[in-house]
């Protein structure tokens, strides 16, 4: 496991060190973690000029604002944490707001110790924090209610908190929170053990958790007003427009020609970036008065490029070197290496080997991305909507050549993220470019820019050999999957994990998944790095990275053998979700959530018309630490061209606690829908060293025209809630995959499935 | 400096004749709703309405609609309680929700030229919109709440109407 989710038991986060600290503020009530710079001081007088300094705080007029150290890119995160506080505090749902943290680290992650947001891991792991911090604020304003309404303390159990309001039933006095806030009484502090001690609700007296209330982001987000980055506006502001290379990665500027650039009116200047981070090669500037104006200057700057080492390469040639590096018997390390299916194959009595592939995908989120950058004093600070202000408050500081510690991070709504603002490129052509003009500068991408320099899902190659005995059991799987390693890039050695060859850290961010919930004597998982690629298509992670391709992988072999020994998909996985040894609970539940989607979908019960076919996959997506438990059943029609029509997805997902059930809905909805448009629709190719697709014309995501129906069943059977976010992207390409040949004998191995691809398969 | 009719008010804007639509509403006039997506009119995320007409700013100039009267986000109704924005709400359409301006004025446009349309001509109509996060059969859902209660607001004032 890697250690950024070993902390994922409550008992032992950070948050267990820190005191928790209620404090009446001249704005309001504010309550937080202690134990960090800033708090005390913040609650002993006003806030800090830039940002509150805590979790939420309530004001004179009652209102209760959660600040959201998560980044909001749709998933509603923000609504989901004030919903969290919200059931421990009492409060009134329409009493609650929220707002988005800066890069302060008092707002990290309490399980992740850092500004990121990915993995589905949101609610899981904030869950418990949001809790406490909610009940210690209860607490808190009770005994300042019972004080300031003359009660002896011991009559603090007769007291009932909801709506906003402390009341004494039997006295039949009452007051709101804008009252206790008022009173100035509120002041406690919690000890680490005190915190800890509370007692949390259990899920029967639950008001708030399991309710789809309204989100608080969406009413802002239907009439204009809701800020992204890309809408920043600071006085005295230029713009800038970037220059990409025709090279993804490696290119550097030889000569910048401006001439034609300076007559365009308002131009400023052509600046060529210096990035001593690594993110960025080869890119230019054109800094203007305004954005239209930038990007004809843009248009106008005549660039010599020296293309570099990736010029030449194309996806042929990183899937040829993929193939290469696999054959190799040395290669990689091994993520999971239990028993010796080598020695296996050798007595089997059926071998099934496949190749899977699948393309670079790109995130194309709709809001391009943008960066504002202003110095002011000794500090830089940075506007954008960003998942992991940790990270990326330092790459700009990098970019400006300046200590991470001046750099704060104004965080906004995200226009899309699906991992492509996990990175951090935009800060470095907006630091440069406003230290260059001496200006706040807002840098916009263009659509191509953004395609053409995105963070792609890396393209991968994958060889699965299975070997089944006589009674076609399956005894030995080695999986092997080459692909450039998009975590590794980030040289954060906590986000990689140790071999279990002990041949150094791997990128387990490129073979989760593959260590399933199957119990399979003799397994081997090799990590295979593809240099070539990881240097020529930096990757990134997409929505639900590795598993997104591991489970095309795996979810088809593990039809290809049923089909081979000639077993029913569905039954076969549910013999091999046993829960043998170290797949016990994990596979139950799985296997119980494939049932959930056959069930759903009325799988197997009716004879389907011809050129028709069902298709299952269940997946443990995300990691193997976090998984939501999620199954789908695909219906398809394949015409004889190959044309394959999605009619139906049903999907199951076991999510253990739902804290807003719509939202789930929303999400797991969504993300199938990801899942259909990359096994279809998304492909993205490399020549000469650049991405080929530079707009919607040529990269398209699903449109509305090509949405089929789609049933989702949500389990909640009380277990801890984990992510809905990605874990459905995965199941999909799987069944669909596997619902094409069920409906015409037509094995596909490659993502996107082509109607090409379907029919050769089909005359084979 | 052209004149631009916006949201029913007069505005002159700073801006070359030959400046896309989208920018002179975003930077000149700071009405920051109409969002930048693609810049070549494939993904509907600045949809804005001219004269009535859906029309993607990216790629409509300032030049070309001085005089006729433009109707942002911001604008289309005074409290932003337009039916299809309330719709929006009641469905919970929105995630990230950076392509839905652009989403409810091209259905704007469609609702105010058919009252009643089928899914297949909602589809039709919102093909060219593009939204990232997949709302898709959400906003499907709210384009009808929205059709039905405008019929049902229409069918009512009718009613009340003296004969």
């Amino acid at each position: 496991m890697n250690k950024h989710i070993k902390n994922v038991t409550p008992e032992t986060t950070d948050l267990s060190r820190r005191s928790f600290l209620v404090g009446t503020a001249a704005t309001g009530l504010v309550l937080g973690y202690a134990g960090v710079p800033g708090i005390e001081s913040a609650s002993a007088a006003a806030p800090a000029s830039f940002e509150p300094s805590v979790w939420y705080a309530i004001s004179p007029d009652g209102l209760v604002t959660v600040t959201c150290g998560k980044a909001d890119m749709g998933q509603h995160i923000a609504s989901t944490m004030a919903q969290i506080v919200c059931e421990e505090l009492g409060a009134k749902w329409s009493d609650m707001r929220v707002q988005l943290a800066s890069n302060d680290p008092k707002f990290n992650d309490p399980v992740l110790g850092a500004q990121i947001t990915g993995g589905s891991w949101s609610t899981m792991m904030n869950f418990e924090a949001m809790s406490r911090a909610g009940a210690a604020g209860r607490i808190a304003l009770t005994e300042a209610a019972a004080a300031a309404m003359g009660l002896p303390p011991y009559f603090k159990d007769e007291l009932v908190v909801r709506d906003s309001i402390v009341s004494h039933p039997k006295s039949k006095k009452q007051m709101s929170f804008a009252e206790i806030v008022k009173s100035g009484k509120a002041t406690k502090t919690f000890t680490p053990d005190e915190l800890k001690a509370i007692k949390l609700k259990t899920p029967d007296q639950y008001t708030m958790i399991g309710v789809s209330v309204p989100q608080l982001d969406i009413p802002s987000k239907t009439n204009g007003t809701a800020k992204y980055g890309i809408d920043v506006m600071l006085p005295g502001m230029a713009y800038g427009k970037v220059v990409t290379p025709p090279v993804r990665f490696g290119a550097t500027v030889k000569s910048v020609d401006d001439s034609e650039a300076k007559k365009v009116p308002g131009f400023m200047k052509a600046v060529i970036l210096d990035d001593k981070t690594g993110t960025t090669s080869g890119w230019v500037v054109a800094v203007a008065n305004t954005y239209a104006n930038a990007r004809k200057a843009a248009d106008a700057l005549k660039i010599a490029y020296d293309g570099g080492p990736n010029a030449k390469l194309s996806s042929q040639s990183l899937l040829d070197e993929a193939k290469r590096l696999q054959g190799l018997e040395d290669s990689g390390q091994f993520f999971v290496k239990d028993g010796d299916p080598n020695a296996a194959f050798g007595t089997a009595a059926k071998v099934v080997e496949a190749e899977y592939t699948t393309s670079i995908n790109i995130h194309a989120p709709l809001e391009p991305m943008n960066a504002t950058a202003e110095f002011k004093g000794d500090i830089l600070h940075i506007y954008s909507g960003n998942q992991f202000a940790t990270r990326s408050g330092a790459i700009a500081a990098g970019a400006a050549g300046i200590d991470p510690k001046f750099v704060v991070m104004h965080q906004h709504w995200l226009g899309g993220g699906f991992g492509r603002r996990l990175d951090a490129d935009m800060m470095i052509p907006a630091v440069q470019a406003a230290k260059a003009v001496g200006k706040p500068v807002k840098v916009i991408y263009s659509r191509e820019n953004d395609m053409t320099m995105d963070f792609s899902r890396p393209l991968t190659y994958q060889k699965v050999k299975a070997g089944v005995d006589g009674d076609g059991k399956l005894v030995a799987l080695s999986h092997d999957v080459v692909s450039a390693w998009p975590t590794a890039r980030w040289g954060i050695p906590d986000f990689l994990t140790p071999s279990v060859d002990k041949k150094g850290p791997l990128d387990s961010f490129t073979v989760n998944g593959a260590d399933f919930f199957y119990t399979v004597p003799n397994h081997y998982v090799r990590a295979i790095k593809n240099e070539l690629a990881h240097n020529a298509t930096p990757s990134g992670q997409l929505r639900s990275v590795a598993p997104g391709w591991t489970f095309w992988a795996v979810e088809s072999m593990i039809d290809e053998i049923a089909a081979a020994t000639g077993k029913d998909p569905a039954q076969f996985r549910i013999s091999l979700l046993d829960g043998a040894g170290k797949n016990d609970g994990g596979a139950q539940r799985l296997r119980n959530t494939l049932l959930a989607a056959m069930g759903l979908s009325g799988y197997g019960t009716r004879p389907l018309p011809k050129g028709e076919g069902m298709g299952v996959a269940c997946v443990s997506s995300q990691e193997r630490a976090t998984a939501s438990w999620t199954a789908c059943v695909a219906h398809v029609a394949v015409a004889p061209s190959g044309a394959v029509t999605v009619k139906k997805l049903t999907v199951a997902t076991d999510v253990g606690t739902q804290v807003h059930p719509d939202n789930i809905r929303a999400q797991v909805e969504g993300a199938a829908l990801w899942g259909l448009s990359l096994a279809m629709y998304e492909k993205a190719t490399l020549k000469d060293g650049g991405i080929e697709q530079t707009n919607f014309d040529s990269y398209r995501p699903l449109r509305m025209s090509q949405m089929p129906e789609v049933a989702v069943a949500v389990i909640a059977n009380g277990e801890k809630a984990t992510g809905v976010g990605e874990p459905a992207v995965t199941v999909v390409a799987p069944a669909i995959g596997n619902a094409i040949f069920n409906a015409s004998g037509a094995r596909v191995r490659a993502l996107p499935i082509t109607a090409e691809a379907v029919k050769a398969s089909m005359k084979a | 400096m052209p004149t631009l009719t916006i949201n029913g008010r007069s505005m002159s804007v700073d801006a070359a004749n030959d400046t896309p639509l989208l920018w002179a509403i975003r930077e000149q006039l700071q009405m920051t709703g109409t969002k930048f997506g693609c810049g070549a009119g494939l993904c509907g995320a600045c949809t804005v309405h001219v004269n009535g007409e859906a029309v993607r700013s990216c790629q409509t100039m300032v030049g070309d609609v001085a005089g006729k009267k433009i109707t942002t986000i911001e604008g289309l109704a005074a409290k932003g309680d337009h039916p299809l924005q309330k719709a929006w709400v009641a469905e919970q359409v929105p995630q990230c929700g950076y392509c839905q301006s652009g989403q409810i004025m091209q259905a704007a446009s469609l609702l105010a030229k058919n009252p009643n349309p089928t899914k297949e001509e909602v589809v039709a109509h919102m093909d060219g919109n593009l939204c990232r996060c997949m709302t898709y059969s959400r906003i499907q859902k709210a384009i009808m709440r929205a059709a039905s209660e405008m019929r049902t607001a229409s069918a009512t004032s009718s009613e009340r109407r003296p004969t």
